[in-house]
């Protein structure tokens, strides 16, 4: 047996045990501990992505002595492998862009508990993936949350105080729900692996037994996941909780954690249900129109939003509504364009939140609309680097938003059915919403502003010197972006690749 | 050409004036401006009361429930949908249990060869006489590590939420944490004198049994962990910091979570990688056997007592 076979289990223990460890230790301590893990992390996942993709499939891992139906399993193929690196590059490049603003957020008594919270949130994120048991999934589910409550709060003022709040009261309704989910499928399959469970229910559909509890078994999975992940009408959480949190949170919460479920999502669907039979179900078409719902409420609400931070965190809302209507479409070809929607979008989103910080953090500290008039100017490295994320948000071509509108596109009108044109319309109208605030923003921070009101409020400039790790950073943000946007097709193989395993 | 002038002109001259004004002998002021003797500041009783006036008619104008007819939608419209929202869900998971299989049916797809293999060949393979214990710490490690890490995160979720830095306001906690509590209660002190030792040693024994009768880490600490608060809700946190303060609640905790994760990790990659596993089964009902679960099972209980003591000293002074 191959060595790297093991490096999934080994990744997720190492950051279950690093954030163990960095209880105990101070606070520079913690950060070195914590980078050194992400590091490791991206390394172990790319090599297992690189051994899946020689040897052409995925592989089961024991976690013990006992086999499948009795232990613990992970399962890794080339698809996991992929998110797994994605996931650690991105959580790495948020908090590098984060670094220096911490210390204005968070208190540095506090700051080993801050990575404590990011290790075992990278460790949750990898189990989600890498899980083949629907019960670790669960428990990791569980971690997820609390972590992702640790992190929202840890600036301590009233806003997080309340979004942590509100998070935490939608995001276990949703756990609850995916728990409910997970008891009935359990109590009709006996089994919580994910392969066995598949087996009965193909038994069960075959037989034509339990037609009620499988139906509302996926409903209930469905909706759970949703409203952990955002989805349209279960949104009103989203923006205080991005938008108040400290700035390497607001990337991590958006770019990662609700893809960890959607990711989850993914697999329910693909691994434990099966896909004909979830297309053959309706609930399709209700995450469908909830996803079209969503990307055209989503960026109305952005339009409206004076608050910049605010106003990227309501994108996120319709970028997640592309995601679902790409599952709507009950296609490989949809599916492929959501699954490369969400590496896209983690890449895109949390290098605006980053940037944003950088111009707000020259006028003043100010976050309404208003107030960064010039604002590019003064951070010019900040200023590019939102300039990017917009124009990928957009989908001008290059840019890796381009490639996934491409993909939804190609993907309704490949459209057996006649979902192929409200999709088309919707993904027009959306992109032109987004073009609207995106483009209004940009043009807002590259509009110059009077020497008098400068020198009046006091702002000051940045050059890219002054911010070394801050300019590393966007920088590499955007070769990401680039590389998704132009080297596209190695990636979308890799997701066929995957899918066709996860079968 | 010079001009004599009076001293009465010279002092009414400009630059004289000037000169005098700066070296101090008269103030330009004095006598030409009225001055009101200054008052103690009172504020205004008439615009005080506007203000608390307008500030009230704005909270009672925005929840005034017969004018403001979007308040009163929205306030009807939520607390009916969430009743409404709360029956449908409750009648469809009524619905949906009550076409779910029977639990005493034998046929039921839960009593499959999962279970099956749990109850008969349990002890032979974890070498536990208490089944739950041998699956939840053998069969199904993996998780329970997780679970054991949720109850970590949720402890560090509540020092970021309760912990008091050094500082005036962490002193006076200190020094006044039995604001709420009886001071010196001979009644308390007395019965947790003697129930203190009984209620420890009952724990320990529930954890070191885990493997053989009802029990096992997490109720085991849950036990010593209640023993903790009573014995600080009796005596006080200076006796009790003699024996455990913040490092020995950081030492106990941290080891107890790394033995745990390294035997876990030991455990699933020679399970995974087909090695031998050399931690002896032992023969089932021995006080030293079942491999693995007995060391787990005593730091998953050191960790569930620190956390069930750090959460009652952190809602109570906000530190250990």
């Amino acid at each position: 047996m191959d060595i790297i076979r093991n490096f999934p289990c080994v990744s997720i223990m190492l950051c279950l045990f690093a954030g163990i460890i960095t209880s105990g230790v101070k606070e520079k301590t913690a950060k070195c501990i914590n980078r050194t893990l992400i590091m490791t992390v991206f390394a172990l996942n790319a090599l297992t992505l690189y051994y899946t993709l020689v040897t052409g499939g995925a592989f089961v891992y024991v976690m013990g002595m006992f086999p499948a139906p009795w232990g613990n399993e992970l399962r890794a193929g080339s698809l996991e492998a992929l998110m797994a690196t994605f996931f650690s590059i991105i959580m790495m490049l948020s908090l590098c862009g984060g670094k220096k603003k911490l210390f204005d957020e968070v208190d540095p008594e506090k700051h080993n508990l801050y990575y404590i919270m990011t290790d075992v949130m990278l460790a949750s994120l990898l189990a989600l993936v890498y899980t083949n048991d629907l019960f670790t999934a669960y428990v990791f589910v569980e971690i997820n949350t609390i972590s992702a409550c640790g992190l929202i709060m840890i600036r301590q003022n009233g806003r997080t105080i309340e979004a942590s709040v509100r998070y935490m009261i939608m995001s276990l309704l949703g756990s609850g729900l995916l728990l409910m989910g997970l008891c009935i499928l359990y109590d009709m399959t006996g089994h919580l692996l994910m392969s066995n469970i598949r087996e009965s229910v193909i038994e069960i559909v075959q037989r034509g037994i339990y037609k009620i509890p499988l139906t509302v078994a996926i409903c209930i999975m469905c909706v759970g996941l949703a409203i952990k992940s955002a989805l349209f009408p279960f949104h009103s959480w989203l923006p205080d909780a991005y938008g108040y949190s400290t700035v390497s949170s607001g990337a991590i919460l958006s770019s990662l954690v609700s893809k960890g479920y959607i990711f989850l999502l993914i697999k329910i669907f693909y691994r434990v249900i099966g896909f004909n039979l979830i297309r053959g179900s309706h609930i399709l078409n209700v995450l469908f129109v909830f996803g079209l719902c969503g990307m055209i409420f989503g960026s109305i609400s952005a339009i409206w939003e004076k608050d910049i931070r605010r106003m990227i965190a309501f994108s996120s809302v319709a970028q997640i509504g592309y995601i679902y209507m790409g599952f709507g479409l009950g296609t490989t070809e949809g599916m492929v364009a959501s699954i490369f929607h969400i590496l896209a979008h983690a890449a895109t989103k949390s290098l605006l939140f980053i940037s944003a910080i950088g111009l707000t953090d020259v006028s003043g500290g100010s976050r309404s609309f208003f107030e960064l008039t010039g604002s590019a100017y003064r951070n010019k490295v900040a200023g590019v680097g939102f300039t990017v994320g917009s124009l990928s948000m957009v989908g001008i071509p290059i840019f890796s938003g381009f490639v996934s509108k491409l993909l939804f596109a190609e993907a309704a009108v490949l459209h057996p059915d006649q979902k192929m044109l409200p999709t088309l319309i919707v993904l027009a109208i959306s992109t032109i919403l987004n073009a609207i605030y995106f483009m209004k923003t940009v043009l807002r921070i590259y509009v110059p502003e009077n020497k008098a009101v400068i020198e009046q409020k006091g702002y000051f400039s940045v050059t890219a010197g002054q911010q070394k790790t801050y300019t590393v950073t966007i920088i590499c943000f955007t070769v990401l972006n680039l590389f998704l946007g132009m080297m596209s097709e190695p990636i979308i193989h890799v997701i066929k690749v995957g899918l066709s395993n996860f079968a | 050409m010079s001009r004599k002038i009076s001293e009465e002109q010279y002092k009414r001259n400009l630059s004289v004036r000037f000169k005098k004004w700066i070296s101090g002998e008269t103030d330009p002021y004095l006598g030409n401006m009225e001055i009101t003797p200054k008052k103690e500041y009172a504020p205004d009783e008439k615009i005080l009361r506007k203000h608390m006036a307008d500030q009230t008619r704005i909270i009672s104008r925005t929840y005034d429930m017969e004018h403001n007819r979007v308040y009163r939608f929205f306030n009807w419209f939520y607390r009916k949908a969430a009743f409404l929202c709360c029956i449908v869900l409750i009648a469809i998971l009524i619905l949906t249990v009550s076409y779910l299989p029977k639990t005493t049916d034998p046929g039921s797809p839960g009593n499959n060869e999962v279970a099956e293999r749990y109850i008969t060949q349990g002890m032979q393979e974890t070498g536990a006489v208490n089944a739950v214990t041998g699956m939840i710490l053998t069969y199904r490690a993996f998780d329970t590590f997780g679970e054991t890490n949720v109850l970590f995160v949720a402890t560090c979720c509540v020092m970021i939420l309760l912990m008091l830095e050094e500082g005036t306001k962490k002193k006076a906690e200190d020094e006044n944490d039995a604001r709420y509590e009886p001071k010196k209660d001979v009644i308390l002190q007395t019965i947790a004198g003697v129930l203190c030792p009984i209620i420890f040693i009952f724990g320990i024994y529930v954890i070191l049994n885990g493997h053989l009768s009802p029990g096992g880490g997490f109720s085991g600490g849950a036990i010593m962990g209640a023993g903790m608060i009573l014995y600080v809700s009796a005596f006080g946190f200076k006796k009790t910091q003699k024996f455990f303060n913040e490092e020995v609640y950081k030492v106990a905790k941290i080891s107890a979570l790394c033995v745990y994760g390294l035997i876990g990790s030991y455990y699933y990659i020679t399970g995974a990688n087909g090695i031998e596993n050399h931690i002896p089964l032992g023969i089932p009902g021995h006080i030293l056997s079942s491999g693995i679960i007995l060391p787990i099972n005593i730091a998953v209980g050191l960790e569930v007592a620190c956390t069930m003591y750090a959460f009652y000293a952190l809602f109570r002074k906000g530190g250990l």
